[in-house]
Order: C-alpha cells, then sequence, then structure tokens
C-alpha cells in the first residue's frame, strides 16, 4: 500500500519515548499495549491520541504503550494478527483483548481494561 | 491462452487468462481464469473449495512458475500443510523455497471489541507484504466470509470487501476469493456482487443415496465458457474435471478389423471380426455367457500384444479369472505382464458420473485399445436408464475419440425382452451380438447371433455355441423344421444324417450284390446254354462223321455186291467177300 499518506515521524519516536519512560517509572508495568495504525491518517491520528489520553488518566505510570505503524512494518501485522486498523492490543495482563476502530468509544475502552466495571 | 472462438472472430484482443493447471477445468473455461481478476469459488461445506484454491496455487507454482500466496481464514497452516500432505501436495517445501506463502487470519470474535471507524487496512497490508514479498501472480482468500463473523459492522465490511478486490485487481494478482453456499444467494454474504468476471459453482449432489460432486461456471465475463454441470472428483491426485458433455462426434472411423477371438463368430462377422474402434455390445439374459464372450476377445487381444482394460462391475479379479480358467482362458498371465487390468467396483459406489470421471482416469492412465465394461446393466443401480444412456454415449464418443475398442455387455430381463436395450443404448452400438437361450426338449442351450454389425456383411444364422475347456466353440448349425436345432436335438439331427448315410451306403451295396448275382446267374446260363450248344455241335460233328462212313461202307459194299455179283471187275475186298458171303448165305 504505497499510495496510503506517508509513515508516521516524530509521533512514534515520541511514544518510543513515553514507553520507555514509563517503563523505567514503573519497573516493568502491568498494561502492556501495542497500538496497530496503517499510516498518519485522520483516523489513526485520532486513535493515538484517545488511547494516549486515557492511558494518562487512568493507568498513570502502569502501562507502556507501543505505537506501530504497519504499513512500514507489515510483518507486525501478521504476528500480531491484525486484520482492522486501529486495533489497540492489550496483551497484558490477560486476556488478550484486541479493540479496534479509532477509541471514539471510551467506556468500551475502559470496561475492557477492567479500569471500569460494569454498572 | 486460449482464444474463445467469439473472441478470434471479432479479432479484439482476447481476454488474458492464467491456466489453473486442473485438468479439464481449463478447457471448460476457455483456458483458466481471468488473468489478473478475482473469481469467485462458492459451494456448500466440503465440496472442494479449498481444494480447488489450493490446487490453483500449487499447479500454477509447479507447473507454470507462478508464485502464490494462500490467505487462510479458516484452518491453521499446519492444518492445511497436514491435509495437504494427503494428496502429495508437499506445502512446506513450497513455503519454504519461497514459491507460496502462507498467512492465517485469525478472527477471534470474543477478544475483539469494536470502539469506533476502522477499516480492514491490518488485512490489506498483510495481503500486500505477502504479495510484494514474493512477487506473487496468485492469490487465495479462503474463505473471506469470516470476516462477517468476526466484525459486527457490516456496513463497513461491505465497503471494504469492494476495496479489497479493486486492491487485488491493482495488484495485478489472480484470485481465487471463496465463500460458502447461502440458502438463496450463490453466497451467504453475497460475496457475488463484488466479484463481477467469474463465478464457479461447486456443488453436492445426493441421489439414490449416491454423492456426485459438480461444477459449474455461473459466470465468466468476456468468454464463451461451458454452461453445463461437469462432474468433478478429487482424489490422491487432487482435483479433476470432466468437461464430459464438451465431447462429439467427430472421430475417425478405422477400416482395421480385430479377430473376436472365436474364428467362426469373425466368420460370422464378415470373415475378420470387429472394427478398430467400434463400440460391442453384447447382451444376453443370465448365464448366456456374456463375460466369456468378452474375455476370448480380451485374450486375443492381449495375445496380439494390445493392452485391455477391463471393468467389472459385478465380479472382483480373481473371480473372473477363475471362472475364464475353467474354459481355458488364461487371463491371468496376461495381469501378470501387465496387459490387463481389471478395475472393479460396485455401481453403487459411486454416481454414474463418477464411474465415467473413473473410467476416463483409467483409460488415461493405462493407454488401453481395449475396453471392457461389464455390465452396464448393473449402472442402472445408480442412475435413471436416460441418465445411463448419457453417460453411455459420452463413454463410447470418448473410446472412439481414442480409437479404443469397447466392448460392453448387457444383462437382459429374463422375459427374454430386447426392449429394454433397444431403448437404452443399441443405438450407440456398432455391433450387437445377442446370446440367447435356446430351449427346447427340455434342454437349455446357447445360442449366439449378430443382430446387428455396422459397416460388414454379417451371418444372420443362429449359432449355438459351447463352452469348453478350449474356449467358446461355435458348433455346426442344424436347421430343422422348427429353428436351429440344439443341444441333443442337434446331436440326434446329427447321428440321424449319419444314419442315412449308413443306410444308403447299405442299400448300394445290396443292390450291387444283387447285380453281381444276376450277372452270375447270366453267366451261368451263358454256360449252359454253351455247353448245350456245344452238345449239340458234337452231334452233328458225330452225325456228320457217321454220314461220310456210311457213304464209304455203302460204296464198298456195292463194290463187293458187283464182285459178288461179278458184274464188275474190281477185286473184291475181303470184307466185302465175307460180308457178300454172309449176304450171301443167308
Amino acid at each position: 500500500m504505497k499510495k496510503r499518506p506517508e509513515p508516521l515521524g516524530p509521533a512514534l519516536v515520541d511514544s518510543k519515548d513515553d514507553f520507555e519512560k514509563a517503563l523505567g517509572e514503573t519497573g516493568g508495568g502491568t498494561y502492556v499495549l501495542r497500538l496497530y495504525v496503517s499510516g498518519l491518517t485522520p483516523r489513526s491520528i485520532r486513535a493515538i491520541e484517545k488511547v494516549r489520553s486515557i492511558c494518562a488518566e487512568h493507568l498513570e505510570g502502569r502501562y507502556t504503550l507501543e505505537i506501530i505503524d504497519i504499513h512500514q512494518q507489515p510483518n507486525f501485522a501478521k504476528e500480531a494478527q491484525i486484520v482492522a486498523a486501529p486495533t489497540l492490543v492489550k496483551e497484558l495482563p490477560l486476556p488478550l483483548r484486541k479493540f479496534i476502530g479509532d477509541m471514539s468509544s471510551v467506556e468500551k475502552l475502559l470496561l475492557g481494561f477492567d479500569i471500569r466495571k460494569k454498572d | 491462452m486460449k482464444k474463445t472462438p467469439h473472441e478470434a472472430e471479432n479479432g479484439m484482443l482476447a481476454l488474458e487468462k492464467t491456466p489453473i493447471g486442473i485438468r479439464g477445468l481449463d478447457e471448460i473455461t476457455g483456458g483458466g481464469l481471468p488473468k489478473g481478476r478475482p473469481t469467485l469459488v462458492c459451494g456448500g461445506t466440503g465440496c472442494g473449495k479449498t481444494l480447488l484454491a489450493m490446487e490453483f496455487l500449487v499447479r500454477g507454482a509447479v507447473r507454470f512458475g507462478e508464485k502464490g500466496v494462500f490467505i487462510s481464514f479458516e484452518e491453521k497452516v499446519e492444518e492445511l500443510v497436514a491435509n495437504f500432505a494427503s494428496l502429495g501436495f508437499d506445502l512446506l517445501d513450497l513455503s519454504d523455497s519461497g514459491i507460496l506463502s502462507f498467512d492465517y487470519v485469525h478472527i477471534d470474535k470474543s477478544e475483539i471489541e469494536e470502539t469506533g471507524d476502522y477499516d480492514l487496512e491490518g488485512l490489506f497490508i498483510r495481503i500486500g507484504h505477502a504479495i510484494d514479498l514474493i512477487g506473487a501472480k496468485r492469490v487465495v482468500l479462503d474463505t473471506i466470509e469470516a470476516l462477517f463473523s468476526g466484525f459486527s459492522n457490516e456496513m463497513v465490511l461491505r465497503a471494504e470487501l469492494r476495496r479489497l478486490f479493486s486492491f487485488l485487481k491493482s495488484k495485478g494478482v489472480t484470485a481465487i476469493i471463496t465463500g460458502e453456499q447461502g440458502e438463496r444467494s450463490l453466497t451467504r454474504f453475497g460475496l457475488e456482487e463484488y466479484v463481477a468476471d467469474c463465478v464457479i459453482l461447486l456443488s453436492h449432489h445426493v441421489s439414490n443415496q449416491i454423492a456426485t460432486r459438480r461444477l459449474r461456471i455461473v459466470k465468466y465475463r468476456g468468454t464463451a465458457h461451458g454452461t453445463n454441470e461437469y462432474p468433478f472428483m478429487i482424489d490422491a491426485q487432487g482435483f479433476s474435471v470432466l468437461p464430459l458433455s464438451s465431447l462429439g462426434l467427430i472421430h475417425e472411423a478405422s477400416s482395421e478389423r480385430i479377430a473376436t477371438g472365436i474364428d467362426r463368430l469373425d466368420t460370422m462377422l464378415g470373415g475378420k471380426g470387429y472394427f478398430r474402434g467400434s463400440s460391442i455390445l453384447i447382451s444376453g439374459v443370465a448365464g448366456t455367457g456374456k463375460s466369456s464372450v468378452a474375455a476370448q476377445f480380451v485374450d486375443a487381444a492381449c495375445a496380439r500384444g494390445e493392452r485391455c482394460l477391463y471393468f467389472s462391475f459385478e465380479e472382483s479379479q480373481n473371480q473372473i479369472m477363475r471362472n475364464m480358467l475353467s474354459i481355458g482362458i488364461d487371463l491371468k498371465r496376461w495381469v501378470e505382464k501387465g496387459q490387463l487390468r481389471f478395475m472393479n467396483s460396485r455401481p453403487t459406489l459411486y454416481g454414474l458420473e463418477m464411474h465415467l470421471v473413473l473410467i476416463h482416469k483409467e483409460v488415461d492412465a493405462f493407454g488401453p485399445s481395449i475396453v471392457v465394461v461389464d455390465p452396464i446393466s448393473n449402472l442402472n443401480s445408480s442412475g435413471s436408464d436416460a441418465e445411463v444412456k448419457s453417460m453411455l454415449s459420452r463413454l463410447i464418443d470418448y473410446l472412439k475419440m481414442k480409437q479404443i475398442t469397447a466392448v460392453c455387455t448387457d444383462l437382459l430381463p429374463s422375459s427374454g425382452s430386447l426392449q429394454r436395450s433397444e431403448i437404452g443404448v443399441s443405438s450407440l452400438m456398432d455391433s450387437w451380438l445377442l446370446l440367447q437361450v435356446l430351449e427346447s426338449s427340455g434342454e437349455r442351450n446357447r445360442g449366439l447371433y449378430v443382430l446387428k454389425s455396422r459397416g460388414m456383411g454379417h451371418s444372420n444364422q443362429i449359432r449355438e455355441f459351447l463352452m469348453s475347456d478350449r474356449g467358446i466353440q461355435l458348433q455346426d448349425v442344424y436347421v430343422g423344421p422348427g429353428g436351429v436345432l440344439t443341444g441333443a436335438a442337434r446331436a440326434a439331427q446329427d447321428s440321424r444324417e449319419r444314419g442315412e448315410i449308413l443306410a444308403r451306403s447299405r442299400d448300394f451295396e445290396r443292390k450291387k450284390r444283387a447285380i453281381e448275382r444276376k450277372k452270375n446267374v447270366i453267366d451261368a446260363r451263358i454256360l449252359a446254354l454253351r455247353t448245350r450248344f456245344e452238345g449239340e455241335m458234337e452231334e452233328l460233328d458225330r452225325l456228320a462223321e457217321e454220314i461220310a462212313q456210311g457213304k464209304v461202307s455203302s460204296a464198298a459194299e456195292s463194290s463187293e455186291l458187283v464182285r459178288l455179283r461179278m458184274a464188275d471187275k474190281e477185286p473184291p475186298e475181303p470184307g466185302a467177300r465175307a460180308h457178300g458171303a454172309k449176304r450171301g448165305s443167308s
């Protein structure tokens, strides 16, 4: 898919820094998250921003977030069984969960993260 | 790339095609699938969609050097590898050498949460990456409908599917997309909407508890294609389709003649036997020796060095060989030499068309010059008369095209009516031998006659034949007042004729002796007459002598008398004197 928008640049680098920072702070945080996006589309950007804000709000200090552009690293898509984009994979804590979409439905995300119990 | 006649006429650029490499399917599609476009293969569960798709890739890789990508939504790669190993496809090897690439797309609804707007870019990227990595020309998506069970937003899915197919086209790959058959539509989720170029439907008919797989090309844009349902089979060699209906009456007609293995039958068939490449029907009621006549022919053919394929729907190979040995036909040696092969199966094992497909396959593999189907009447248990006729006509056409002589035996119902055969298959057959039971004087005997034999003068006589330990022998013909005499009646007639000859010769002898006797009598009579005649002759002589003597003495007497009377001067003879004296004294 070469005709798609340019790959993400700075955003990813930032996220990696965040990740390492977070890793350092929590000493192996409990939430291991990977966000797979395809190119820097508005939808991808929305998803990235949403995930970051949720993590910052609810999982401060106990998460790692890796953002992967499957356009640039298509192998990752195969390995992680990614079909839809964007997909946020919660690898830990188990069970493994995949959240697809632009993460606009925050409630579902929080439910899935077990942060907010069902009322 | 084959051009269809239509396209050739127009002088337009023919639709480019990608050969599938599956026997028969390329013929039906006129050269393969549309190149660079997706094709939908749909059908119910277990009808061979995945196999067709996989074979498309494997054949493409092995035979045409085109690399392929298999995206599986249902089976894991390890499962695929194991499944196809049984068909002799070493997927691991192909994958290791970079010819084929596999990707298992796992979609588990339970672990997926939809949190807003999304697309299927992940899938696109995986497919695109797999294609680019090895430079694939062929792609299979099996079964893409799994997406519908994983994602709930159908609107998005449909839009994405449409995009997927145009994405595949833009990649220039020839793709097969499989889809499960729906209740009212070709596929459960209406995939046919998106794949507009070529749709192939696989189905699995069950009638009379016999299943037949069939394939139909529902649609093929820009190509004249076969529209029928074609039977196909899946066996150890994979997928094969038979374009059975595409055969026609275009075969050569050989004028070579081949002996039937029964000398006198050759004589009946214009003196030389059957035509090569003709079809021969041997019909008769039970126990008239149909198989034996066929076996005799096979034996003769093998002795000439030809190869024969014997399809038996009733008996096992060993049973046939044993039974034929009892009439002096040793088929075992031909089997051991590899000239004769038996294919035994119960007719009910498959549908008619599967039988046909099997026969085709075996004929192609073995390359015989003679094929025996024993008996065709048994096939009726797997289909109606019309179906059997259609199957046989296709079989005969096929064999004729290959210049293979076909011998079919046909069991007639014991009522002895020919009707079924007449309606059924006789018109397909070039030569028709009828074996009959001739019942007379408390016996059942076997009779044979040539009901028809196209293209040759043939005998119109009913001949009795015997099955001896030296094979089948046609007997001499005796026609009595009530028809052909057979069995004991024939023997009786034989001895009667012999008796007549004997009687005649005796008569002659007798007459001869009578004549002899008559001659003897005549001879005897001639002898007697001659004897009498001789006696009479003797008498005559005696008389003549007497007469002569009597003259002399009377002369002497007269001279004596003269002397005595002394009237003459002649000296008297003593006798005459004495006589005279005597006379004188008396």
